[in-house]
């Protein structure tokens, strides 16, 4: 992350970015071929790990997709990554904050 | 898994001084051995941190080196070397494996340089190093020296050690230090995508530039922008250990990389495709490399040449017994591939795909027997089934990864439960997509499975949440 990026912000109220949470849901059911509707996963619940259960290789995968949608690179050694991906909610509030298309 | 054996008699078969190998091939203190965070750490300083971590190392012979900063890591192995102890390798370091682990050596420790560590084992911090220390000479190890157990999952539940002895562990990667023309005298500076504890990540990013005189990065960049960064913090000539994983992010994401003067791949067969993608996108080399946890690195090719895979010098297949073994040079002991191989000369071979029972998920490499096998003995579990599913390739994501299946009888949990029982036992990577609950398993007159009866599991489960969209 370049050093001016903007701090993390809470997930936005639903009406902010529920059509992006539902855009990503469906990406990333696509992406990663899994086995449950878009709608099915819980905006608020761990995406890594626990909850829905991806590991590093669906990071990656996200990622890929992230990158080339939204036009954002991720870091690793950001102090935002463990943030980022602790949700859908999390997701989707910090693609529409550094979004560059 | 079998305790290991002091051996005694062999010791006295053995009246000869025998002879030692550095610990380093850097010739000179001052020579650069890694850079972390782009400073770079200077061959007597890396010494002076070997000595005083093996100083504070505790009495107990065998070491997991948990630590997941590369420098560490390797500090921690030559450490692990000079004090006489063993290093213990194993692929992963879930509950279940750990408890293993002190089956087999109950004098294990586990050094770690992170703050939290939840592997239940006496532990180590890796210690607060005084500044501008430095030592010199290079100590010699013995080459018999046991260095490391690395260890198979293999197939009844229990994982099998195999012994690495420093001199081979060291023929083997000088092998291929000189095939990818290391040794021309410049200094390397190498990047790894791997961790340094998986058989790969120990060879290519850790013993090769120890024992070729290049400097290894610390870090383990995951996202194709940590990758970049890492690059540009070492200098030209550079290497990139990776994956086929991390090199499809790489081609697919529009990112710039610095110039790489050399790319290895290794954990799965790479495309020819893709292999000439990373050469034209990045203008380098790329070389793969073939072999296996019980034989260590054993072939190589250049991909975008050619399918035919090159012997390290001195290693032979034979084919016996529907297998083919791998003996000679580095190898420990004669070892059946887990691969379908036609040998096409003395030193030539051609790839054909994994043996029926393997899988073998991002470099993670297990035996759906193994994982049936940890399935079936969680409480409450009935009976169970791992199994590929059938469109293999054609499921697969973007970066080439196809996950494998499951069926279960397991009345009265829920998948949450089980999965997380799964987790305890098992790599994530093979955690099952998707996890089918059944009644019971569709096993025929014979109590076996048939594979068409399986998928239709799968598809019928699919379907059921394609209708609940």
């Amino acid at each position: 992350m370049p050093d001016n990026a903007t701090p993390l912000r809470q997930p936005a109220p639903a009406a902010d970015t529920g059509d992006l949470q539902q855009e990503l849901a469906e990406l990333i059911v696509q992406a990663l071929n899994l086995d449950l509707a878009p709608a099915a996963i819980d905006p608020q619940a761990a995406l890594y790990g626990e909850g829905l259960g991806l590991d590093s290789i669906d990071i990656l995968e996200i990622a890929l997709v992230v990158s080339k949608r939204y036009g954002i690179q991720l870091r690793a050694d950001s102090e935002e990554n463990g943030e980022i991906f602790r949700s859908l909610a999390h997701l989707a509030a910090y693609i529409a904050a550094h979004r560059t298309k | 898994m079998t305790p290991p054996q002091a051996s005694a008699a062999t010791a006295r078969e053995r009246p000869q001084p025998r002879p030692g190998i550095p610990l380093i091939a850097h010739s000179r203190a001052d020579a650069i051995v890694a850079y972390r965070g782009g400073v770079a750490v200077r061959a007597a300083e890396f010494l002076a941190e070997v000595m005083s971590v093996a100083r504070n190392l505790p009495g107990g012979k065998h070491v997991l080196n948990a630590c997941s900063d590369r420098y560490r890591f390797a500090v921690g192995f030559a450490a692990a070397l000079v004090a006489g102890k063993v290093s213990l390798l194993p692929s992963t370091h879930t509950p279940e494996v750990i408890r293993q682990l002190t089956v087999f050596a109950p004098d294990v420790f586990c050094l770690t340089d992170e703050a939290r560590c939840d592997i239940d084992l006496p532990r180590v911090s890796y210690p607060a190093l005084s500044q501008g220390a430095r030592a010199w000479p290079v100590p010699e190890i013995d080459s018999e020296q046991l260095a490391a157990y690395v260890f198979t999952s293999g197939s009844t539940g229990t994982p099998v050690p195999y012994r690495k002895t420093w001199g081979r562990l060291v023929r083997c990667v000088r092998d291929g230090a000189a095939r990818f023309g290391l040794l021309d005298g410049r200094s390397y500076g190498l990047v790894g995508t791997v961790p340094p504890q998986h058989m790969y990540g120990f060879e290519s990013t850790v013993l090769i530039a120890l024992q070729s005189g290049a400097a290894l990065c610390n870090e383990r960049p995951f996202y194709a922008a940590d990758i970049a960064a890492a690059l540009a913090s070492v200098p030209r000539p550079r290497i990139l250990v990776s994956t086929p994983i991390h090199l499809r992010t790489l081609v697919s994401s529009e990112i710039a990389l610095p110039e790489i003067d050399l790319v290895l791949s290794a954990t799965a067969p790479l495309s020819q495709a893709l292999a000439c993608e990373v050469e034209e996108r990045f203008r380098t080399e790329l070389h793969e490399i073939y072999g296996s946890t019980e034989t260590g690195q054993i072939a190589t090719r250049r991909t975008s040449e050619t399918a035919e895979w090159r012997l390290w010098k001195d290693v032979r297949l034979t084919p016996a017994d529907d297998r083919t073994w791998a003996s000679g040079g580095h190898v420990e002991q004669r070892t059946a591939m887990c691969d379908v191989i036609e040998i096409t000369s003395d030193d030539r071979f051609l790839l054909h795909g994994r043996l029926a029972d393997l899988v073998n998920i991002a470099g993670k490499r297990s035996s759906l027997a193994y994982l049936t096998h940890q399935l079936t003995a969680i409480p409450g579990v009935v009976d169970g089934a791992f199994f590929l599913p059938a469109d293999e390739g054609s499921a697969s994501n973007t970066i080439g990864i196809t996950r494998v299946a499951a069926a279960v009888v397991a009345p009265g949990m829920d998948a949450n439960a089980l999965t997380e029982q799964l987790r305890r036992r098992i790599d994530p990577v093979f955690l099952p997509r998707p996890l089918v609950f059944v009644d019971r398993l569709p096993r025929n007159g014979t109590g076996k499975l048939p594979q068409e009866a399986l998928q239709a599991l799968v598809a019928k489960s699919l379907k059921r949440v394609a209708a609940s969209e």
